[in-house]
């Protein structure tokens, strides 16, 4: 079955691959889009979809990670390599200290306290202006270059992205099959017996928090290079919310869902407000719809329909 | 700093979580009954300031847009949990995802009723003007919130402590099984809440209107300050509510004059401590 | 012998007639404006307005210039910038406009210009103010139909310094780059004429109480100089009215203090408030009067600054592609027209673009009064052909900082 996944999924990624040079810019960089909430998605999936942990603080680490690589390109003129390792490290350091006060909470709580550490995060990017130059943002992030390709066109920044997407799918999905994977299978199933069985079970639920933190980051890292900005709405609450709202609509527990998810949603947004203003009507709508027919999510229900 | 400035700010704090009691007593209520994260919470504040604008540009009473705001949202709440929430019983996380649906539908709709400008709500004469105790200006408005928010929460004790219908919430919050159990019809017991707390935030709504107005983005903006208040409080616990508004309105308004630079971080940073210590805040209970 | 057209000249013919044929259905095609403005969140009035100026003007010419049909193409920003960034890509790579204009946040007005700079797409700035953007960071693609932030306060600090004698001032503002500088500009040049700024107050972007700062201006001012916009401007003014303060500080402002955008829903708390701006919707020339008409019958509401420079924006890009008959195509000319136009009746007065793509224009200094049952900014003095510099030498004014939270520094704070 993980065979047949993994050919599926490379099949989706060279289909892709294919695609990218015939497809015009704008619905390339939709896509490229797309791939980077995807990232994002993927990461809340490993708390909320494995674990059980429903997080709604995802951007605090997204963006930190962006205004990392924001201020370090445009100020000291870091590379790709520079912004990238200075950002997963600090969403990962983030994220440590943020897990050690949100793991003692459960369900609800732990809902609450993710939103409340992600509002922390907002509150500083939007007030401590010295430094991230508070709602005016960070613009003018140069597109890195590596060694002689430069990834400031649509389609090199596309297919870098593709790999990195392809690449935090499958260490994820090494990840969730892995004993440590299924061991947060079986804590979103039942703590206690978990406990009882000898899991470590607060080290599993942190270790989560920031490998979740990690990939929150790198898709932060993504964000500030495709748009060349930063901004404190890269850190607000909506985020964090879409972000819950793509695992949900993909399907969580899947890995792949919440990347087609958040497809589902780039597009949605984009091309609904193109014929009607009504299009974040349309939106909560669709949320419902999927809520009330297809509890778990797009893939979850073509799962289930499979059996 | 001078006196008269700490009594100001005081009063300022004071009067803003007067307001904050008005939105989170509802929202923690409904969690207490119901184990649900009403993210639609902000909406119903914001809708009860637009009815309530809209009623007193017809009717020029203030008194009746009051009513009518609290009353159209209670009816609205009610029926998003009979037909829609009640679908999902038990999946906390499938109902505040719906709860979001809700808001972005809602959010839209007011901007397709009312249109994008921002409003002021006209309030009485009565209550307009400010009155001066010791060279300090009081606004009578916001000494008027502070009795509603007063009135409100006796109003709520004295339901939930001296009444039958009280009683079955406190049953319900404290443990919904076995208040089943016993005979409490609890969806029908979840219904009422839902309004009540829906009928709560639209109050919150109007009457910060009087001072804030009413605007697009309301909704999100005043709904993290309702969870932190119910999240430092103890979701369910109306003593938690009356102390954890006081404290927010305070924290967050001495953070903006004094750490104007820091204003959101000392707000949700204590939050967060708060509940690194007693993670079910200081009046909840697990 | 008959002659008989060889096959390939015939070819040759047809392919001729079909590029030519191609290029002027290119030609004769319609021209794609393309519009970004906020129709969601936050800023939707402020959106509408814009895209109500913008349409009232296309109305006006039948929305055809130089024989080619105008199709503007408006695309929703939210108010979040990383979306205006996603729909200008559209707008460019997709829909291929042949200019791109709108937007409304000072942090779009930055991230705008690397990509105006990169496609080379002309594109006029109606509304975004932030200074720089047409001084020390200025894009090459971008012209700036607007105005920006500083512009109308260096005159004004003059102004209140001059007349009303105002000697101490406090400042209150949004804590963001338009609240800087225009504090800055006030702050320069009120204190070049002897006043003085004795505390700066900034307020967070989205603050709805704005009680906890006005308990913080210090006694002693003479007036109190604020700088909003949106409901911010509705909220500050009334809750300072309450606060008591009014009635003995008197309250001056920017522009967007008292804009038509939110002076209709202000009531008394408002009148007697000095501002300066580019514009007033009761400014007494013919062509904003009937401008002025125009707009109260189409949108039902008086017009804000932002619905009359996005007028006088929509005209400013037809002016320049009848400059070129219409051969917008040709990029470089149409950026090279767009920086050309200059047109003395535009509803705020006469416009023309300096060397660094900012217009220079008339400022005035206005008034709320109750005029008719309505209140409206009355002007009551005009400063003619203000540039961004204000009488200062170019050069001299870019080697300074640009104004911030802390530049002009608060000395006297």
């Amino acid at each position: 079955m993980i065979g047949r996944r993994a050919a599926l999924a490379a099949a989706v990624v060279g289909g892709l691959a294919v695609l990218g040079p015939l497809l015009p810019a704008y619905p390339l960089t939709l896509i490229t889009q797309a791939l980077i909430f995807g990232i994002l998605a993927m990461s809340l999936d490993v708390l909320l979809g494995y674990t059980g942990l429903p997080s709604l603080g995802q951007a605090a680490y997204f963006g930190v990670a962006a205004y990392a690589v924001a201020l370090l390109a445009t100020e000291r003129q870091v590379g790709l390599v520079g912004c990238a390792a200075a950002g997963i490290g600090l969403a990962a350091v983030t994220a440590a200290v943020f897990g050690v006060v949100a793991i003692r909470a459960r369900g609800t709580y732990f809902l609450m306290i993710t939103l409340a550490l992600g509002m922390v995060m907002w509150g500083l990017a939007f007030r401590w202006v010295s430094l991230t130059k508070g709602d005016n943002g960070i613009a003018g992030v140069p597109r890195p270059e590596m060694g002689a390709l430069s990834l400031n066109a649509p389609l090199p920044f596309f297919y870098f992205t593709l790999v990195a997407a392809a690449l935090s799918w499958a260490l994820l999905g090494l990840l969730v099959i892995s004993p440590f994977g299924l061991g947060l299978k079986g804590i979103r199933g039942s703590e206690s017996r978990m406990a009882a069985l000898g899991y470590n079970v607060w080290l599993h639920k942190y270790l989560a928090f920031v490998i979740a933190g990690v990939f929150a980051g790198l898709a932060g890292v993504l964000w500030a290079y495709y748009n060349g900005f930063v901004g404190p709405t890269d850190v607000q609450l909506v985020t964090s919310v879409e972000a819950l709202l793509m695992t949900a609509l993909g399907g969580p527990g899947t890995l792949i869902g919440p990347v087609l998810g958040a497809g589902v949603i780039v597009f949605l947004k984009n091309f609904v407000s193109v014929y009607t203003k009504r299009w974040l009507l349309i939106l909560g709508a669709v949320y419902i719809g999927v809520i009330l027919f297809a509890p778990h999510g797009i893939v979850g229900a073509l799962r289930r329909a499979r059996r | 700093m001078r006196p008269d400035f700490w009594i100001v700010q005081t009063f300022n704090g004071l009067s803003y979580g007067a307001l904050l009691f008005l939105l989170a007593s509802g929202l923690s209520l409904i969690f207490g009954v119901m184990r649900i994260v009403n993210m639609a919470h902000g909406s119903y504040f914001m809708l009860g300031g637009y009815l309530g604008l809209t009623v007193i540009l017809r009717t020029r009473s203030f008194a009746m847009s009051v009513v009518a705001a609290t009353v159209a949202i209670a009816l609205i709440g009610m029926a998003m949990e009979r037909y829609f929430l009640q679908r999902l019983r038990g999946q906390d996380l499938g109902q505040v995802l719906m709860t979001i649906g809700f808001a972005l539908i809602f959010q839209d709709l007011a901007l397709l009723l009312w249109g994008g400008d921002p409003y002021s709500l006209p309030v009485p004469a009565a209550l307009s003007g400010s009155a001066r105790l010791g060279g300090i200006v009081f606004p009578i408005y916001r000494v008027f919130i502070v009795g509603v928010a007063v009135a409100v929460g006796l109003g709520l004790w004295l339901l939930l402590d001296r009444t039958r219908a009280g009683a079955m919430i406190r049953a319900a919050v404290d443990d919904g099984e076995m208040a089943q159990g016993v005979g409490i019809n609890v969806p029908r017991l979840s219904l009422a809440v839902f309004g009540l707390g829906s009928a709560l935030a639209a109050l919150g709504g109007v009457i910060g209107a009087g001072f804030l107005g009413v605007y697009p983005g309301a909704d999100f903006e005043v709904l993290p300050y309702a969870f932190v208040v119910v999240i430092v409080g103890g979701l369910g616990s109306l003593p938690g509510a009356m102390v954890g508004s006081l404290l927010v309105g305070l924290l967050d308004n001495f953070g903006k004059a004094l750490f104007p630079e820091l204003a959101y971080f000392t707000l949700f940073a204590p939050m967060a401590l708060i509940l690194a210590i007693r993670p079910t805040g200081l009046f909840g209970r697990a | 012998m008959r002659s008989r057209l060889h096959p390939w000249i015939a070819l040759l013919l047809i392919v001729a007639a079909g590029g030519a044929a191609g290029s002027a259905a290119a030609q004769s095609g319609p021209i794609k404006v393309g519009l970004l403005v906020p129709l969601t969140g936050a800023a939707s009035a402020l959106g509408k307005d814009m895209l109500s100026g913008t349409e009232l003007y296309l109305d006006e010419i039948n929305r055809q210039a130089a024989n080619r049909r105008i199709e503007l193409i408006v695309e929703d920003t939210e108010g979040v910038t990383a979306t205006a960034l996603t729909k200008a890509r559209k707008l460019v790579d997709q829909d291929h406009v042949a200019i791109l204009t709108g937007g409304l946040l000072a942090s779009t007005g930055y991230a705008l210009h690397p990509f105006a700079d990169a496609a080379k797409i002309p594109t006029t700035y109606p509304v975004m103010s932030s200074d720089d953007l047409t001084q020390r960071k200025p894009a090459k693609w971008v012209v700036r139909t607007g105005w920006n932030s500083s512009q109308s306060m260096h005159p004004f600090g003059e102004w209140v310094a001059s007349n009303l004698k105002y000697k101490k001032i406090v400042t209150i503002g949004f804590d963001y780059a338009f609240g800087w500088e225009t504090v800055g500009g006030f702050q320069r040049t009120f204190e070049e004429q002897g006043g003085q700024i004795i505390q700066k107050i900034w307020t967070p972007l989205n603050t709805a109480d704005f009680s906890p700062f006005i308990a913080q201006v210090k006694p002693g001012a003479d007036a109190v100089f604020a700088v909003f916009f949106g409901r911010g401007s509705l909220q500050f003014v009334k809750q300072y009215a309450e606060s008591g303060l009014k009635a003995k500080v008197p309250l001056l402002g920017n522009g967007t203090v008292t804009d038509e955008s939110v002076l209709p829903q202000m009531g008394d708390e408002a009148l007697g408030v000095y501002t300066a701006l580019h514009y007033s919707a009761a400014l007494d020339n013919p062509a904003n009067k009937a401008y002025a008409k125009a707009f109260e019958a189409k949108a039902g509401k008086v017009p804000s600054y932002y619905a009359e420079t996005c007028y006088t924006n929509m005209r400013w890009i037809v002016e320049a592609i009848r400059a070129i008959n219409g051969k917008v195509e040709d990029r470089d000319a149409f950026l090279a027209a767009l920086k050309k136009v200059e047109l003395k009746d535009f509803p705020r007065g006469p416009v023309v673009i300096d060397k660094w793509g900012n217009p220079i224009q008339n400022v005035y200094v206005r008034k709320v009064e109750r005029v008719g049952g309505k209140l409206q900014n009355s002007v009551i003095f005009t400063y003619p052909a203000v540039s961004q510099f204000w009488k200062y030498n170019p050069d001299e004014f870019l080697k300074m900082p640009l104004y911030t939270r802390d530049y002009p520094p608060c000395k006297s704070c």
